[in-house]
């Protein structure tokens, strides 16, 4: 359990300070000292783009422009993958993609996601990782806390209810610059650094060609400029890696430093974002509580894949061995580091692995699943804490009703239109995950599922559940460049993605234009020890009871019938 | 609270089980069940398992028997949750009801331009004036025109002690059914037939028709989504079991759907409404839409008038000022004597003050009372010998006592100046033409108000006095009666300006009215409070109106608001923490025969499948009628802050709903062991 302490502690410590700068960097309300460092280059890019910097955008304008980009930068992506054959930029000949699978990269990398259905290094050339990937790589995570900003700006603030309608909730575009530009860019640049001195690969000089120790036989070995893309890939709650096998190939990951830096890059900003929204909305308290229920299931979803993983694999059951399940790890990590990596990638939906999630205990299987599943134990970069906040709505109509209150937020009514968006949101996991899983078995000739079984299920819903969950990690086991992978994962992808994310920018832009309560002692109080727990057992509850049974028939029934 | 008329309403409102069935039979109308989706769901299911029951019967295949049970059990999970709302409908129609009866019969005297003519008291439109003498029923709701009269007002609030209402005054409103004892009037009909006070409160309490409150609406919303997840879930289940080897029986899926779907809250939330709307028609509190009801929960602020809700309205002596030279003795027995015979409140509590201040009065004899009159404003004793006592307004004593001839001590302005700042009448006593001084009459506090203001303030609402008083008066009462604010010299102009202020700032406000010039700011708070008494224009504007005309009835209003919407907050977490269990309970049932490793979950040991299955959906079933009084009466509402209650009903409904089906299915599951 030391790796286990010594991550959490090593997470916290550097989240805190990250924060805080983050707070200081990003609030637009609050002029600092930064702004002379970097707002002249911002300004020019701003100039450069067209965008007045100064005008603030209605939360309906916000919600088109992100939309807007990402539509561009899908069809964008889309044609570089399917071209890149005859672009620059490939000195490994590498021929274009098909149009499906190209079309499910551009969307997955587009939301997010990274779910890769082909092998990075051997199938993108230099311009698609670099200007395709290592772009949305940087887009995407910025989007997903911009939004949460806009969120921040019109429902969270404090003394902002009066002139927040009018006032709009920031500009996109600019927000999108400054957090490129004042957070992911130095941190990345940072971790790049010191991944290369770890001994990860950074060049354009094409694939090396060496000569085996074993018979003289040749090994092609592809590189790139992997350092860089692996930084971003970690920090950015992405996942895509630049080798099919992603961090557990020792060139992405050499060392036990760069394991335990790639680990905390996973979680690093998602937590650092909390506090830089309690710092810009002024709710400290508030921000605590959902820390701290973060921490809880962080810590109890990661203490039961390490105990999993703990175990031995039950395949070995009578053999002269003993010791944990080592099966798809790397010898290099062992049993602790691997479980730990596989816990905080679900949990933050990145999707980036170090060992095969595949060969895990299905208790450990499990554990995974469930993180996807609640997807706001920190979750991805901003998204995550957009998540936790459509769980909040539930939990103060609740809440409100049962302390005799018309449902509301922050003092703001929760009414029926807010109501059938919220509803429409946390309706469209088990409609996607279940129902995509249910019809990709029901005809196996169109899915070509490829193992039978309770794993075979396991691996199926795991597909989905990770398209939706925007993790992008896989069970594999699949032949998934089909078209029937690529569209119905396209659905999964941009519903997990836009209706989590854009619902709450919407319902916060409904809610600004309303009357706020002030809070008082007959109205509830969402920074009381029970509306915590009551938002927690909301968090709980849901994904329990939409998703138990899928759980019992797949890991659940391996489970106990390997036991048994 | 507990008054003549709701008794009876609550005797007629037991209703005979074998019509309670009926009503709960006609209620599996489709159109009626497609109000509710989650019981649409669980007729459809019903069907379903009727229809598998019907085919295995026929094939000649096992499991008819259970299909059967299954089937029987969802049908009586639907005519219980009608059963519910019938009953709860019952209840609230026959307070109401029993007064349309009786109205029905009623003959009213039309004015026409000729005379008078004598119409069914239903044919009455808006604008009709009739005529009424006394001894008669009010034939409609309205407003006196012409004359003034006492009424038993008994039929509608259930109070017998008859009330004045009279042409021009803020207390001009009168009630259809209301028993005019005294004098004529003339009335102008203000509803058409349709669209009284008693036909808004049927309608209120009657399902079909009854608009669902907004956050009724926003609630049914989510419980649909529910409904729908869980759709999704059991409909899936079957190919992804299909897929692991794991052959599903569609009555057990059925059972599992009706189990997981909010049937708990689904099935009482009609009941909830309209039983709240009965408990405020119950309190005398007539809502106009179902949307006052609830919104009384969430008022932050209640407007209150100082006089008739906080004080008592009537004055009491509080004080005698003797003027200077005068034996303050003699003020106290002369003031005292002149009331003996005045039956007033005043006039008495003037006699007990003098008697608690040690006077021993002994009563005149050879003297003739000389009543209070309008004209002379003042009363007194006419002795035998000549001698006059009187008491009465300052100023018309002073004028007597100088047209006796007699000489205004210096003082006695400056005494009835001192007593009216404080906020007192002040009454002048005098002995033939020697002016003894003042008796201070004061507004008194109602008895147990300043506990209700703190219970109001527990529960986090913010309690505004209104006054005409000047500030020093107002500051005096408001400290005494614990409200948290007041505002003195207030005109009907700086109410409605009040109103605006308290709701820029968001919060929700409530006030109650009965003038004329109240009707813009009644209509403008949040929840306006008309008294019925109150002149017609306020009850138009109010969206509420207190058919006791008791300005106190603001306090009740939140009560029953908040118990509204607790109850339905209650009752679906109670529904949702339910699942759990029967997660535990269906699906090991389920998947048991086909996957025989998944039989560990099964951690109540039940006695088979079959059983198991069965257990649950009676407990299901079995829930709603055990909840049934639960929903009509509501959740108790406690003054407590906001965090405490949340805590308390977490506590209670989510723990305790989580906990409750183990322990209850598997006694049910035993029992059915034992049967089978």
């Amino acid at each position: 359990m030391s790796a286990l302490t010594l991550c959490y502690a090593l997470l916290i410590g550097l989240a805190l300070p990250l924060g805080l700068y983050m707070g200081r960097a990003l609030d637009t309300h609050r002029p600092s000292a930064l702004d002379r460092l970097f707002g002249p280059l911002e300004a020019a890019l701003m100039r450069l783009a067209g965008v007045d910097q100064r005008a603030s955008m209605s939360w309906s304008a916000y919600l088109l422009a992100v939309l807007k980009l990402h539509l561009l930068l899908i069809v964008l992506a889309w044609f570089v993958f399917m071209g890149q054959g005859v672009l620059p930029l490939n000195p490994d000949g590498i021929p274009g993609m098909h149009w499906d699978t190209a079309l499910h990269t551009a969307v997955s990398f587009a939301t997010n996601t990274n779910q890769q259905h082909y092998s990075g290094q051997a199938q993108l050339s230099y311009l698609s990782q670099t200007l395709a990937i290592v772009t949305l790589q940087f887009l995407t995570p910025a989007t997903g806390l911009a939004v949460l900003l806009a969120i921040t700006r019109s429902l969270l603030r404090r003394r902002a209810a009066a002139d927040s309608a009018a006032a709009g909730v920031g500009n996109y575009y600019l927000d999108l610059t400054r957090i490129v530009i004042r957070v992911l860019l130095p941190l990345a640049l940072v971790t790049a650094l010191v991944l290369v001195w770890q001994g990860v690969p950074a060049t354009y000089q094409g694939a090396q060609r060496v000569t085996m120790l074993e018979g003289g036989a040749l090994q092609t070995i592809p590189r790139g400029p992997v350092a860089a893309m692996v930084a971003i890939k970690q920090l950015g709650t992405n996942g895509g890696g630049w080798y099919g096998p992603n961090s557990s190939v020792p060139l992405e990951n050499p060392t036990a430093l760069a394991d335990v830096v790639e680990s905390v890059a996973l979680l690093l900003i998602p937590v650092a974002s909390l506090i830089a929204v309690a710092m810009i909305s002024g709710r400290r308290r508030l921000l605590l509580g959902i820390g701290g229920v973060m921490l809880v299931l962080s810590l109890s979803s990661t203490t039961l894949v390490m105990f999993s993983e703990r175990l031995p694999n039950t395949a070995l059951h009578g053999l002269a061995l003993a010791g944990p399940n080592l099966e798809g790890k790397e010898l290099r990590f062992g049993s602790d580091l691997s479980a730990l990596w596989g816990s905080w990638t679900t949990q933050t939906s990145n999707g980036s692995v170090n060992a095969m999630l595949d060969s895990f205990n299905p208790l450990g299987g499990l554990g995974l699943l469930m993180d996807m599943f609640v997807n706001v134990t920190f979750g991805g970069i901003g998204v995550g804490l957009i998540g936790y906040l459509l769980y909040l709505m539930l939990a103060a109509f609740i809440g409100s009703l049962m302390v005799g209150r018309a449902p509301e937020l922050f003092g703001k009514p929760l009414e029926t239109r807010e109501m059938r968006w919220i509803s429409l949101a946390i309706l469209a996991q088990p409609l996607s995950v279940l129902g995509l899983s249910a019809l990709a078995v029901s005809f196996p000739g169109l899915a070509g599922t490829s193992n039978p079984g309770y794993h075979g299920l396991s691996q199926v819903l795991y597909e989905y559940t990770s398209a939706f969950a925007n993790n992008g990690s896989g069970f594999e086991g699949l032949a998934d460049a089909t078209p029937w992978w690529n569209l119905s994962c396209v659905v999964a992808l941009a519903l997990g993605r836009f209706l989590p994310m854009l619902v709450p920018l919407a319902v916060a832009g409904w809610l600004a234009g309303k009357r706020t309560a002030p809070q008082g002692r007959g109205s509830l109080d969402l920074e009381s020890g029970a509306c915590v727990g009551l938002t927690a057992g909301v968090i709980v509850i849901v994904n329990l009871l939409g998703f138990l049974p899928v759980l019992v028939l797949g890991p659940i029934a391996e489970q106990l019938s390997l036991a048994g | 609270m507990t008054l003549l008329a709701s008794d009876t309403a609550a005797r007629r409102a037991r209703p005979a089980p074998l019509w309670l069935m009926g009503e709960a039979l006609r209620r599996l109308d489709p159109r009626s069940l497609a109000r509710n989706p989650v019981m649409a769901v669980v007729a459809i299911g019903t069907l379903v398992c009727a229809l598998y029951t019907a085919l295995t019967f026929v094939r000649g295949e096992s499991g008819t028997g259970f299909a059967l049970a299954v089937s029987l059990i969802l049908l009586a999970t639907l005519l219980f949750a009608n059963a519910a709302e019938a009953l709860a409908e019952s209840r609230g129609k026959a307070h109401a009801g029993a007064l349309r009866a009786t109205r029905g019969e009623l003959q009213a005297r039309r004015l026409t331009q000729s005379g008078e003519e004598m119409v069914a008291a239903e044919r009455l439109r808006r604008g009709d004036r009739v005529r009424v003498v006394a001894g008669e029923l009010i034939p409609a709701d309205g407003e006196i025109v012409d004359g003034a009269g006492s009424i038993n007002e008994s039929a509608v609030t259930g109070e017998s002690a008859p009330v004045l209402r009279e042409a021009g005054t803020d207390n001009s409103g009168v009630s259809a059914g209301t028993k005019l004892l005294s004098d004529e009037l003339v009335i102008e009909v203000s509803v058409d037939p349709g669209e009284s006070l008693l036909d808004r409160m049927i309608a209120l309490v009657e399902g079909a028709s009854r608009q669902k409150t907004p956050s009724e609406l926003a609630l049914s919303v989510l419980l649909s989504t529910l409904t729908l997840i869980f759709l999704i879930v059991v409909v899936t289940l079957v190919p992804l079991a299909q897929f692991v080897g794991i052959s599903t029986s569609p009555v057990m899926l059925v059972a599992l759907l009706v189990c997981l779907i909010p049937t708990t809250i689904g099935g009482l939330l009609p009941a909830i409404g309209i039983a709240g709307m009965e408990r405020a028609m119950r309190a005398n509190l007539v809502a106009k839409s179902g949307k006052a009801v609830e919104i009384a929960g969430s008022i932050d602020t209640l407007l209150l008038d100082k006089t008739g809700t906080i004080t008592l309205g009537d004055r009491r002596a509080t004080e005698f000022a003797a003027c200077h030279g005068v034996d303050p003795a003699r003020l106290r027995e002369v003031a005292a004597l002149c009331s003996l015979e005045d039956p007033t409140p005043e006039g008495r509590s003037i006699v007990v003050l003098a008697r608690a201040q040690g006077a021993a009065l002994v009563p005149v004899e050879d003297a003739d009372v000389v009543p209070f009159s309008a004209a002379s404003r003042v009363s007194g004793l006419d002795f035998a010998d000549g001698r006059r006592w009187r008491k009465g307004a300052p100023n018309a004593i002073a004028r007597q006592i100088e047209k006796a001839g007699g000489r205004v001590p210096e003082d006695f302005e400056t005494l009835v100046e001192r007593i009216s700042r404080h906020g007192a009448t002040p009454l002048a006593v005098a002995e033939e033409a020697r002016l003894l001084g003042v008796i201070a009459l004061s507004d008194v506090i109602k008895p147990g108000i300043a506990e209700r203001f703190a219970q109001l303030r527990q529960m986090g609402v913010k309690t505004l006095m209104i006054t005409g008083d000047n500030p020093i008066t107002a500051a005096a009462i408001a400290a005494e009666a614990g409200v948290d604010d007041y505002v003195a010299e207030a005109t009907p102009e700086r109410k409605l300006a009040l109103i605006r202020e308290e709701q820029a700032a968001g919060r929700l406000v409530a006030m109650m009215g009965d003038g004329t010039n109240d009707a813009p700011a009644l209509a403008q708070a949040d929840l306006g409070l008309a008294m019925n008494s109150g002149t017609q224009a306020a009850r138009e504007a109010a969206n509420m109106v207190d058919l006791d005309s008791d300005p106190g009835k603001l306090l009740s209003a939140v009560e029953i608001g908040k118990q509204l919407l607790i109850t339905r907050g209650a009752l679906t977490t109670f529904s949702l923490a339910n699942d759990v269990a029967k997660y535990f309970v269906i699906l090991p049932a389920i998947f048991a025969a086909s996957a025989p490793a998944l039989g560990s979950l099964d951690v109540l040991d039940l006695h088979s499948p079959q059983s198991a299955v069965l257990a649950a959906v009676i407990f299901n079933a079995l829930v709603i009628p055990a909840l049934i009084p639960f929903a009509l009466r509501g959740v108790r509402v406690h003054a407590a802050s906001a965090s405490a209650m949340l805590r308390r009903n977490l506590l209670i409904y989510s723990v305790g709903g989580l906990l409750l089906p183990f322990p209850a299915i598997k006694l049910i599951d035993l029992a059915l062991g034992a049967l089978m």
